[in-house]
C-alpha cells in the first residue's frame, strides 16, 4: 500500500466526494460563467462591441469606476486605521468596535441603501437641510458612493486585523526604542509589514464596490446615463429584452471577477510569507 | 551612565508586577535581573526602556528624570527576546534603521551610515550576512543582528530581555561569553533579564534577584550564591537541600530530634534549614549533626552524588561529595553541614 494515512477513506468515498464537489462547481459556477459569455457573443463580436458604443453603457462604466475610485481609497484608509487601533492598542469597547466593523456584512445591502434614504431623502432627517443648501446626495453620485462605501467598509479592516494581531507590537517597540517617531514607525515598519494584506483587502473591496447592486440600486433612482452603474444597467437592459447588450456588460463584470480571483491567489501566497515565523 | 530606580510600583489589573523597587546601577556595569517568570524583571526593564510606564516612583538617568522622556528620546538600546527584527528589511537595513530615522539635522549621510553599519556588523562578526533577510538567519545570528541594531544608535544604556532564552544550549553558552567580552569592549551600562541562574552567575558583575515584584537581594555572583539573603534566594540560586526544622529553646530540631547546630539567630518557631549539596560533609556513622543511610550513588565526574535517607524524619536528600572517600549504598553515614542558613518559614 502506498500512501495510507490515518485519514485515508475508502477509495469510493473519496471519488464520490470529489465528483460531488466538481459537479456542484460545474453547475453553479462554471456553467453560468459560460452562459454569460455565450449570450454576450451570441450575435458575433460586432454586436458585442456595439453594446459598448452606447453612451448609456459608457456612462455606466465611468460611474462604476468613479464610485470605486472614491470608495476604495477611503475605505483603505479607514480600514488601516481601524485595524491599527484594534490590533496594536488596548482600550475599552474593542470587541464592540470589531463587531461594528462587521455590521455591513450582516445587514442586507438593500437595508443599507434604505438607511441612506431615511437619512438623506426628501422626508429624511437631513433631507430638508440638504435641500435648503442645494446639496443632492440621493439619486446622485455622492449617495451612490456613500452606499458603496458603507457596504464595502469591512474588507480592508477584516484582512488586516488578524494579520496585525499575529505580528504583535514588538517590531514597533523596537522601532521606537531606536528613536523613530510614531509616523516613521507606521510608514517604515507597520505598513510595509502588512502591504500584501492591504492589497488583498483592496482587491476584495474593489470587486465588491464595482459589483454592488442592492444598496446602490435603492439610492440610485435609475436615471439613465447618470446614476446607473454597470450592475444596475445589466438589470435594466435585461428587463428591456436587450440580452446581448446586457450580457456584454455582465461579461465585463465576470471578467473582473476572474482577474480578482487570480490576483487573490497570487496575493495569498505573499500573505503567507508575511506571517511571523514560529521557528524560534 | 548611572540608572537609579526609586520606589517603583506597577500594576496590571490586580496583579502587582512591581511592588516597591529601589535599585542603583553604576556606570559601565553589567547587571543581571534574575527571577522566575512573573517576578517583575521584564516589567522593570521595559519601564527603564520607556516601553511601559510605572504607576508611581522615580527613574533617573545620571540624576535626570527619565520619565519625562518617551522611549524614542531615551537613547536606550533594547534587545528583545524574540529579536523583533524588521522582517521586510535586509540585515543591513535593520542595523541602519536607527541611523536613518534620526532628525535631518543630525542624520549622517549615506556614506557614513554605510561605514557605521559595516563597523557594527564586523563587531558582531556577521558582515557576510548583510544582504540576507531575518527569516534566512539562525536564532543566534538574529540575536547578534538585533544587538548590532541596538548599538547603532550609540545607546547610553543597553537593555536585553532574556537575550538567549530562545536559543539552544550550545549557542547560548557561546553567546554568553561573547556578550561578556563585548561588554568589556564597549563598556556601556547594561542590564539583562534572565530566569537562568547559571547565565546570571556567569555573565553579570552584579545580580539582582527578584520575586513577586520585589527585590530579594542585590550582590555579586559570589555574594548571592554564598550568602543568600532569604529562603527564596537560597532555593532559587544553586541547588539546595531544604529541611523543615523547629527553632526553640532546645536549639534546632528536625523531626522532633535535636540537631547539633547553632540556630543562627533565627527567632523561635517553624523554620527552614538550607545547605548546599556540596557543603554536606560526610563522616563516619555517629559523627555529625545528621545521620542517614545511603540508598543510591551516582558519579558526576569530578564528584559523586549520593541519595541519603535521613534518620531524622525519614527525609530523602541528595548530597555531592568528593571522590576521595568511596560511598556505597547501604552504608550508614554521619553528615555535618559545613555551611548552612536557617530562615524563618513564611507565615
Amino acid at each position: 500500500m502506498s500512501s495510507r494515512t490515518a485519514l485515508a477513506e475508502p477509495r469510493g468515498v473519496r471519488w464520490l466526494l470529489i465528483a460531488l464537489t466538481l459537479g456542484f462547481l460545474a453547475v453553479f459556477l462554471l456553467l453560468p460563467l459560460i452562459v454569460v459569455f455565450a449570450q454576450a457573443f451570441e450575435h458575433g463580436l460586432a454586436t458585442f462591441l456595439r453594446a459598448f458604443a452606447d453612451p448609456d453603457t459608457r456612462a455606466s462604466i465611468k460611474l462604476t469606476l468613479l464610485t470605486a475610485a472614491v470608495a476604495v481609497p477611503l475605505n483603505s484608509v479607514f480600514g488601516i486605521a481601524a485595524a491599527w487601533a484594534v490590533a496594536k492598542f488596548e482600550f475599552r469597547g474593542k470587541t464592540f468596535l470589531v463587531t461594528l466593523i462587521d455590521l455591513p456584512f450582516s445587514v442586507s445591502p438593500v437595508i443599507s441603501g434604505l438607511v441612506f434614504v431615511l437619512l438623506f431623502g426628501a422626508q429624511g432627517y437631513f433631507g430638508p437641510w440638504l435641500a435648503s443648501h442645494n446639496i443632492r446626495l440621493l439619486f446622485a453620485v455622492p449617495g451612490m458612493t456613500l452606499a458603496t462605501m458603507f457596504v464595502t467598509f469591512p474588507f480592508v479592516a477584516r484582512a488586516l486585523i488578524p494579520l496585525m494581531q499575529e505580528q504583535g507590537t514588538q517590531e514597533e517597540e523596537a522601532a521606537i526604542s531606536l528613536g523613530a517617531s510614531g509616523l516613521q514607525t507606521f510608514f517604515r515598519v507597520t505598513l510595509p509589514n502588512v502591504k500584501w494584506g492591504v492589497l488583498y483587502g483592496v482587491l476584495l473591496c474593489n470587486a465588491r464596490a464595482m459589483g454592488e447592486f442592492g444598496a446602490v440600486s435603492v439610492v440610485s433612482g435609475h436615471i439613465r446615463g447618470e446614476t446607473n452603474t454597470m450592475p444596475l444597467l445589466v438589470e435594466i437592459l435585461y428587463n428591456e429584452y436587450q440580452f446581448v447588450a446586457s450580457f456584454a456588460i455582465a461579461s465585463l463584470l465576470a471578467m473582473l471577477a476572474l482577474v480578482t480571483l487570480i490576483a487573490k491567489t497570487v496575493l495569498e501566497r505573499h500573505l503567507d510569507e508575511g506571517k511571523p515565523s514560529h521557528d524560534h | 551612565m548611572t540608572i537609579e530606580v526609586r520606589n517603583l510600583f506597577k500594576k496590571f489589573g490586580a496583579f502587582a508586577a512591581l511592588d516597591g523597587v529601589d535599585l542603583r546601577v553604576a556606570d559601565g556595569e553589567l547587571l543581571a535581573l534574575l527571577g522566575p517568570s512573573g517576578s517583575g524583571k521584564t516589567t522593570l526593564l521595559r519601564i527603564i526602556a520607556g516601553l511601559d510606564w510605572p504607576d508611581s516612583g522615580e527613574l533617573l538617568f545620571d540624576d535626570e528624570d527619565a520619565l519625562l522622556r518617551n522611549a524614542s528620546e531615551r537613547h536606550v538600546g533594547f534587545v528583545f527576546q524574540h529579536y523583533a527584527l524588521f522582517r521586510h528589511m535586509s540585515v543591513f537595513e535593520n542595523v541602519a534603521f536607527g541611523l536613518r530615522v534620526q532628525p535631518r539635522a543630525i542624520r549622517k549621510d549615506e556614506t557614513a551610515i554605510r561605514a557605521r553599519v559595516k563597523e557594527l556588523l564586523d563587531l558582531v562578526q556577521l558582515d557576510w550576512l548583510s544582504n540576507r533577510y531575518p527569516s534566512q538567519l539562525s536564532g543566534g545570528q538574529r540575536q547578534r543582528i538585533a544587538l548590532a541594531r541596538a548599538l547603532a544608535i550609540e545607546p547610553r544604556i543597553l537593555l536585553l530581555d532574556e537575550p538567549f532564552g530562545a536559543l539552544d544550549a550550545k549557542v547560548r553558552k557561546e553567546l554568553r561569553q561573547w556578550l561578556r567580552s563585548l561588554h568589556q569592549e564597549i563598556n556601556v551600562t547594561s542590564i539583562f533579564v534572565t530566569h537562568d541562574q547559571e547565565e546570571a552567575l556567569e555573565v553579570a558583575n552584579r545580580i539582582v534577584v527578584m520575586d513577586k515584584g520585589r527585590i530579594e537581594q542585590i550582590g555579586t555572583p559570589a555574594e548571592v550564591y554564598d550568602s543568600p539573603a532569604s529562603a527564596f534566594v537560597h532555593s532559587f540560586i544553586g541547588e539546595s537541600i531544604e529541611l523543615p526544622v523547629q527553632v526553640g529553646d532546645g536549639g534546632v530540631q528536625l523531626g522532633g530530634e535535636r540537631l547539633d547546630i547553632a540556630h543562627d539567630g533565627v527567632r523561635p518557631g517553624a523554620s527552614r534549614l538550607f545547605v548546599r549539596r556540596h557543603d554536606m560533609q560526610v563522616g563516619p556513622a555517629g559523627a555529625g549533626a545528621l545521620q542517614g543511610e545511603i540508598t543510591h550513588v551516582r558519579s558526576l565526574g569530578s564528584a559523586q552524588r549520593a541519595e541519603v535517607v535521613l534518620s531524622h524524619g525519614k527525609t530523602v536528600i541528595e548530597i555531592d561529595a568528593p571522590r576521595d572517600r568511596e560511598l556505597r549504598p547501604g552504608e550508614i553515614i554521619g553528615l555535618n553541614p559545613r555551611r548552612y542558613r536557617i530562615f524563618a518559614a513564611p507565615e
